[in-house]
């Protein structure tokens, strides 16, 4: 916001930023990045949008961190071009580009006060010292820091510094800001307390956050979007739901909550219907995803939720007689491992009802996979 | 024996040159190893002799300058061997520990050497407080590298990243967020290179030209005459000097680190 | 990903700079040190490495032709036969740079265990007690060893009366004087990197080797040895090198008999002026050193200090 990017008039890029709407804050095409050997990011494209919680989630080793470092302008790419609200700042450096940064270890200047801190973007731009204290003030209230200002990080706690570095980024009113697991280093309650604090601030303040974790479900509960990554590329980009319901690959399904994965052979396909053959009998599957075409004879990957299947319901197709191997009772919902067609299969039920309800280890069962409810996998 | 016996044998055996060197300033005898009665006198002949007084401000003029540039020098090295690369820099960094561990006569008749070809073409090497300075700062400087570079190590390098996030362009970084974390470490090689350069008597004996005596030289050409009681009194001068310094050296550090 | 990144060895490169950031900004920052090291340093161990293949002229002068001489002449070979002043020289340096570094495992072992045992308050003033002499200056404490030695001292009666020695020698100058002296000028080199390994030992493993019945010396060898070994050797090492190519210590005290490297090349840069002769001096401490260096760096870096032994 401070720092303008310097466009000379005239130039392509400010054709285009003049002409197009910026719906995008973060436009990163075919980006490249290599170590040596490995590529910590393969030809990774993605937009993130104006004013929305967008998270990276991905285990560790998977290339989130590179693309958040690389859109700070703290490490460069090999290839590739990235836009920062509409104009190309794969060259700027990292002083010049109009995001900020809250640091997993969080990085506050141990030689400066709680307040020095916060400042420090705004003195290192040269703004004006009555602006730099309003401004300051402003935000230390907002992030609830006031009391500790003269404090110096040494003496803080986790979730004091974590305020503090939040501050400190914020105060510059970036365009974006980069996120890097900062709630990785807290305990449990505290985490949970900041994830809600942290996503009504965002929408309060209206910027575009950037958050990397490897936490899938701190990403469900804060983002709007989320793009799973996995060996240096985006396996998927959805909205949270769209991203749970129906995952494309074996990766996102597994990673994302957890999944029942069943191997099989189209038989044939009937409009929007396939039928797939599988060793626990053929099972009816509705093809939700229009752009994923199927052919008869196809060897593919069927993926289905345990919470999705149902069990002793009164429904003709996708019935599969199991077995109940195992069952472990967590309150709200019981957790079984069943045997059907000669593979186990995970599946759990809402404790709902009044009194003892589950089924015996044991006990032979129909459960009824909901044909809406298989996915056809890409891999 | 025991352990403590042991200890206090070696205590005693490291500080009775310091002992004996203090004790004997206070002899009232001029030669010999006799004791005949306490006096401070040599104290005052002390004050009185020039060759003392001007050895003394040599001295310093010596440490005070050649720390100075070999401090600035070194700090820029060593912070340049962290941070960047550059063609050849494993072997430079190789080089930069000769110095260190450089008999100090092998570095002392090189500069000679090196003094005495140039001297044929350019009189700046007339030997003189000049090629003193330039032999000090030369051993000074992988001194002050090697320590400000290792107070680099231990820097979070997130924090320079943070800085540069938050705008501060790589000036601003070095000058805001850099200098004043690994400032302790400059210190620290700053001290050790004027302790250095103070104590230094070989590099200086060989470099040195006619009036630019140092205190070390002083002192070994009156040791190589004979010791006399007021050189025994300069010594311990600069016996009770050592100890203050490393005292209070030892001391800023502890408060430091509570 | 994160934590890989940032604890790899040499994260502190910003590697977010192309390479010719990087030689720009090395060229500001280490230019002018290496520049100032190479003028200073390369250059003249160069120009001493080349003048100790020429040499001396009937007034002193350093003159052509290239020749081998002076290094023959070290090792024993000079132009009137074999003589063994030199070689003699070598292996005396070799000899108390070996035996000083020796004499200070043997005291400085103690001596840091007995600091590492003293109570938390203690330890500082007396690590203190070791570091003041370290910073003292050399010269002074040399020189005490003259009056402290000096024949009609109460040491030298002292050492006379329990029979060490032949009354009426003076025990300065001489051998032991110069090994009195080196002693205690390098003690406290090996004791300040001995005690912080000593300080960090693990002594349960000594506890299980004592409830296992080893004795003393056995729980020495086995259990302690091993953890303080990379701190010794590194002592040792700082012991070691530097005394043999003193020049200080044996011009005070070790009088004729005692001539060194170093106060070989002072003569020949001094009295003598033999320049080409001294360099060949000068370039063999040099070589003796630096292959030390070089031996010690990379035995240690490949395997880590317990195994040297």
């Amino acid at each position: 916001m401070q720092e303008k990017l310097v466009v000379p008039p005239g130039s392509e890029t400010e054709k285009q930023s003049r002409n197009e709407p910026e719906v995008y804050a973060i436009q990163a095409e075919n980006l490249v990045r290599r170590f040596g050997d490995v590529e910590a990011l393969s030809h990774v494209s993605v937009s993130i949008r104006k004013g929305e919680f967008f998270s990276l989630l991905g285990p560790s080793g998977c290339g989130k961190t590179t693309l958040l470092r690389i859109i700070a302008g703290l490490d460069h790419c090999d290839e590739g071009i990235l836009k920062i609200a509409g104009r190309d700042a794969t060259q700027i450096p990292a002083h010049k580009r109009p995001v900020n940064t809250v640091f997993q270890s969080y990085a506050l200047f141990p030689h400066l006060s709680v307040r020095d801190n916060v400042a420090f973007g705004l003195r290192m731009k040269k703004v004006a010292i009555e602006e730099i204290t309003k401004r300051v003030e402003r935000i230390m209230a907002l992030v609830e820091i006031t009391a500790f200002a003269e404090r110096r990080p040494g003496q803080l706690s986790g979730g004091q510094k974590q305020r503090v570095a939040l501050a400190r980024a914020l105060v510059n009113e970036p365009e974006v800001l980069l996120l890097d697991e900062p709630l990785g280093a807290l305990d449990l309650k505290l985490r949970k307390q900041l994830q809600v604090e942290l996503s009504q601030l965002q929408r309060r303040l209206g910027i575009t956050f950037i958050f990397v974790t490897h936490d899938q479900e701190e990403a469900l509960v804060m983002s709007d979007r989320i793009a799973v990554m996995n060996a240096g590329k985006i396996e998927q980009l959805d909205g949270v739901e769209d991203l749970y319901e129906r995952p494309r690959t074996r990766f996102v399904a597994q990673f994302l909550g957890s999944c029942n994965l069943v191997e099989g052979v189209v038989r044939e396909v009937t409009g929007a219907v396939a039928s797939v053959q599988t060793t626990m009998g053929d099972l009816r599957v509705e093809i939700g995803d229009a752009t994923r075409k199927v052919c008869v004879g196809e060897k593919i990957t069927l993926a289905i939720r345990p919470e999705k299947m149902h069990f002793n319901s009164k429904v003709a197709e996708n019935q599969v007689k199991a077995v109940v191997r195992d069952s472990i009772y967590s309150g709200a919902e019981t957790q079984y491992r069943l045997e059907a067609g000669e593979r186990m299969l995970n599946a759990c039920a809402l404790n709902s009802r009044v009194g003892s309800q589950g089924l015996n280890v044991g006990e032979t069962v129909l459960v009824h996979l909901p044909a809406d409810a298989l996915i056809i996998l890409n891999d | 024996m025991s352990l403590n016996f042991i200890a206090a044998l070696l205590y005693l055996f490291l500080y009775a040159p310091l002992a004996v060197v203090i004790v004997y300033s206070f002899n009232a005898a001029r030669f010999g190893a006799g004791w005949s009665g306490f006096t401070t006198k040599w104290y005052g002949a002390l004050w009185e002799n020039s060759l003392a007084l001007s050895a003394t401000k040599n001295t310093l003029l010596l440490a005070v300058s050649s720390t100075a540039i070999a401090t600035v020098l070194g700090t820029m090295l060593g912070y340049g061997m962290n941070r960047f690369r550059f063609p050849g820099k494993a072997l430079f960094g190789w080089f930069l520990y000769v110095p260190v561990f450089i008999p100090d006569i092998v570095m002392a008749v090189a500069m000679l050497l090196f003094y005495s070809l140039l001297r044929k073409w350019c009189s700046l090497f007339e030997l003189g407080l000049t090629t003193m300075i330039l032999a000090h700062v030369t051993f000074q400087i992988p001194f002050v590298a090697i320590v400000v570079r290792s107070r680099l190590v231990g820097l979070d390098p997130a924090l320079e990243e943070a800085a540069g996030d938050l705008g501060a362009n790589e000036w601003q970084t070095f000058r805001h967020v850099t200098l004043p974390l690994i400032l302790p470490g400059i210190v620290a090689g700053g001290m050790l290179a004027f302790t250095l350069s103070l104590d230094d008597f070989v590099v200086s004996f060989f470099t040195s030209g006619p009036g630019a005596t140092t205190l070390p030289i002083l002192i070994y050409s009156s040791v190589k005459r004979g010791i006399t009681p007021d050189i025994n009194a300069l010594s311990t001068l600069i016996v009770l000097a050592s100890i203050a310094g490393t005292v209070v050296v030892t001391l800023l550090q502890r408060t430091k680190k509570v | 990903m994160n934590t890989i990144l940032s604890k790899s060895p040499g994260s502190e490169i910003k590697e977010h700079i192309s390479y010719r950031g990087q030689l720009k900004r090395s060229a500001i920052t280490t230019g002018p040190g290496l520049v100032w090291l190479v003028l200073l340093l390369l250059i003249p161990l160069a120009a001493l490495g080349v003048i100790s293949f020429l040499s001396r002229g009937d007034y002193g002068e350093i003159q052509l032709p290239f020749t081998l001489e002076n290094y023959k002449r070290l090792l024993g070979f000079g132009l009137l036969g074999f003589d063994s002043l030199y070689p003699a020289i070598l292996l005396r340096s070799l000899a108390l740079g070996a035996g000083t570094a020796l004499i200070c495992v043997v005291t400085g072992l103690p001596l840091a265990f007995f600091i590492s045992r003293l109570p938390a308050r203690f330890k500082t003033p007396a690590l203190t007690l070791v570091i003041i002499p370290f910073w003292t200056n050399l010269l002074i404490r040399t020189y005490a060893w003259q009056i402290l030695l000096a024949p009609e001292s109460w040491l030298t009666r002292f050492v006379h009366a329990i029979a060490i020695g032949n009354v009426g020698d003076p025990l300065y100058p001489g051998t032991f004087a110069v090994a009195i002296g080196m002693v205690c000028d390098y003690l406290p080199f090996l004791v300040l990197p001995l005690y912080a390994s000593v300080e960090k030992l693990d002594w349960s493993l000594a506890e299980a080797a004592m409830d296992l019945g080893a004795n003393r010396m056995r729980v020495f060898r086995h259990a302690l040895l091993p953890q303080i070994m990379p701190g010794l050797i590194a002592g040792t090492i700082f012991v070691f090198l530097p005394a043999t190519g003193q020049f200080v210590i044996p011009d005070l005290l070790g009088g004729a008999k005692t001539v060194m490297l170093g106060n070989a090349i002072q003569q020949q840069f001094g009295q003598s002026r033999d320049w080409p002769f001294g360099s060949a001096i000068a370039f063999v401490a040099l070589a003796l050193v630096m292959v030390g260096l070089w031996l010690y760096a990379r035995k240690s870096q490949g395997k880590g200090g317990p195994d040297l032994l």
